[in-house]
């Protein structure tokens, strides 16, 4: 895989990530438990899809110099943008992580999934900003101070449920043995992974895996939660291999732009 | 990025000190007394060769205002006659809370939102809560309800003092 080919799937999955989850927190604007909350999830459904926005709109100008035969001219344009990228792909195209697709369930489950992905992705771009890619850079200077409120946010809220009642700790630890699964796929790297680790475009997963992990026993303490065994882990997002939780969410996503191609107001 | 086309109007005269005061009215749409380069949303004005550069940039990733700003900027000179513009949005550096300036954290501290701490003091950012004045009567016996308040850029904190609720713009 070349090097372009690897920027071009790696920004497209960073894209997709963020996209996804902030598509899930936004369900929760005008359901959201208490006022605050409801708030708290539209402005972090924001940060996301903003962030989406970034990375989406720099996979489709990297395409284009990569495989200019593959766009619809045959020529070097007219190139994909964050609207075709998000609104126009089908599920198999899609390549985020499975954790960030999977519904929203009742407000532990939100939190505990927001907890494994944000304290996945401080480090993450806590990394990113030091990328030889200066786009990459770019983005992840502004996404890791939004990440930081995020991360922040999800584990105040996850020492509450375990450390709160019997019954918001028995949710919360049910949450996280079921999510556990989901966790093995952020770490194990593709093809596009490993090609911009060795470049210095994008940081090692281990790396990443050792903070991941140091701050999700530090919070399981704090919460009263217990740290699930590493068992079966699902794996295929990454491949365009989903749940089957994403198709009906991109169909209820991008109906309005299957319906009317090309609308606008 | 977005050029228009050179307008029969002459720019040579204008310089960049008087682009910047015309984009003075320029306001952030949710916080309508401070101007963008207030905020440090504008970064920066070039005119070379009677071509005018602007360059704006994001406070954050999903800034919904953005979009509406630059609008405005390009409305704005449009109106001065000037044509040949192009308004540049960057990422890097990142925006800063400490790029607001003084008269702009006054003016928000006048129009009831507290001013963002300076992220040098580095609980802001890191969790602990810096102490929080009230815009309404002063007392810094107030407290955070909501790290996420009316906008991305906003928490939500209750003035024991007052009783009265308030916006603190959030250190970034
Ligand atoms: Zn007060």
């Amino acid at each position: 895989m070349s090097e372009q080919e690897a920027l071009f799937r790696y920004t497209l999955r960073m894209g997709d990530n963020s996209l996804v989850l902030g598509h899930r927190n936004s369900e929760w604007c005008g359901h959201g438990p208490v006022l605050e909350e409801d708030i708290a999830q539209a402005n972090i459904a924001l940060d996301l899809i903003g962030q989406a926005r970034n990375y989406l709109t720099y996979a489709g100008e990297v395409e284009a110099k990569f495989r200019p035969s593959a766009l619809p001219t045959g020529q070097a344009g007219p190139l994909r943008t964050e609207d075709d990228l998000a609104y126009l792909r089908g599920e198999r195209e899609y390549i985020n992580v499975q954790l960030v697709e999977l519904p929203k369930g009742d407000y532990a489950r939100t939190i505990v999934r927001s907890f494994l992905f944000d304290a996945f992705h401080l480090p993450l771009q806590q990394a990113l900003t030091t990328s030889k890619d200066e786009r990459l850079k770019g983005i992840a200077e502004k996404a890791v101070k939004e990440v930081t409120y995020h991360l922040r946010h999800s584990s105040e809220w996850l020492v509450r449920f375990g450390d709160g009642t019997e019954e918001s700790h028995r949710r919360a630890q049910e949450a996280l043995d079921d999510l556990w699964r989901y966790t093995g796929e952020l770490f194990t790297p593709d093809e596009a992974e490993e090609v911009l680790a060795k470049a210095g475009i994008a940081p090692k997963l281990a790396d990443v895996k050792q903070e991941w992990s140091a701050t999700v026993d530090r919070v399981l303490k704090e919460a009263t939660l217990k740290r699930p065994a590493d068992g079966w882990m699902a794996s295929g997002g990454k491949k365009g291999i989903h749940t089957e939780h994403l198709g009906p969410m991109l169909a209820e996503m991008q109906t309005l732009q299957r319906s009317y191609p090309g609308v606008e107001w | 990025m977005k050029a228009s086309a050179p307008s029969e109007h002459s720019v040579g005269s204008v310089n960049a000190a008087e682009i910047e005061r015309l984009l003075e009215s320029v306001k952030d749409p949710e916080i309508p007394v401070i101007s963008i380069r207030e905020l440090g949303v504008l970064r920066g004005v070039k005119v070379e060769n009677g071509a005018v550069e602007v360059t704006i940039t994001p406070t954050y990733s999903g800034c919904p205002a953005m979009d509406f700003m630059r609008m405005e900027v390009e409305r704005t000179l449009k109106q001065a006659g000037i044509g040949n513009f192009q308004v540049k949005q960057v990422l890097s550096p990142a925006w800063t809370t400490d790029w607001i300036s003084d008269s702009g954290r006054k003016k928000l501290l006048d129009f009831g939102i507290a001013p963002p701490p300076h992220s040098a003091d580095i609980r802001a950012l890191k969790g602990g809560s810096p102490a929080i004045a009230c815009p309404h009567c002063g007392s810094t016996e107030t407290e955070m309800l909501s790290q996420f308040g009316s906008t991305a850029c906003k928490a939500l904190y209750r003035c024991k003092a007052c009783k009265e609720p308030f916006d603190l713009f959030k250190c970034h």
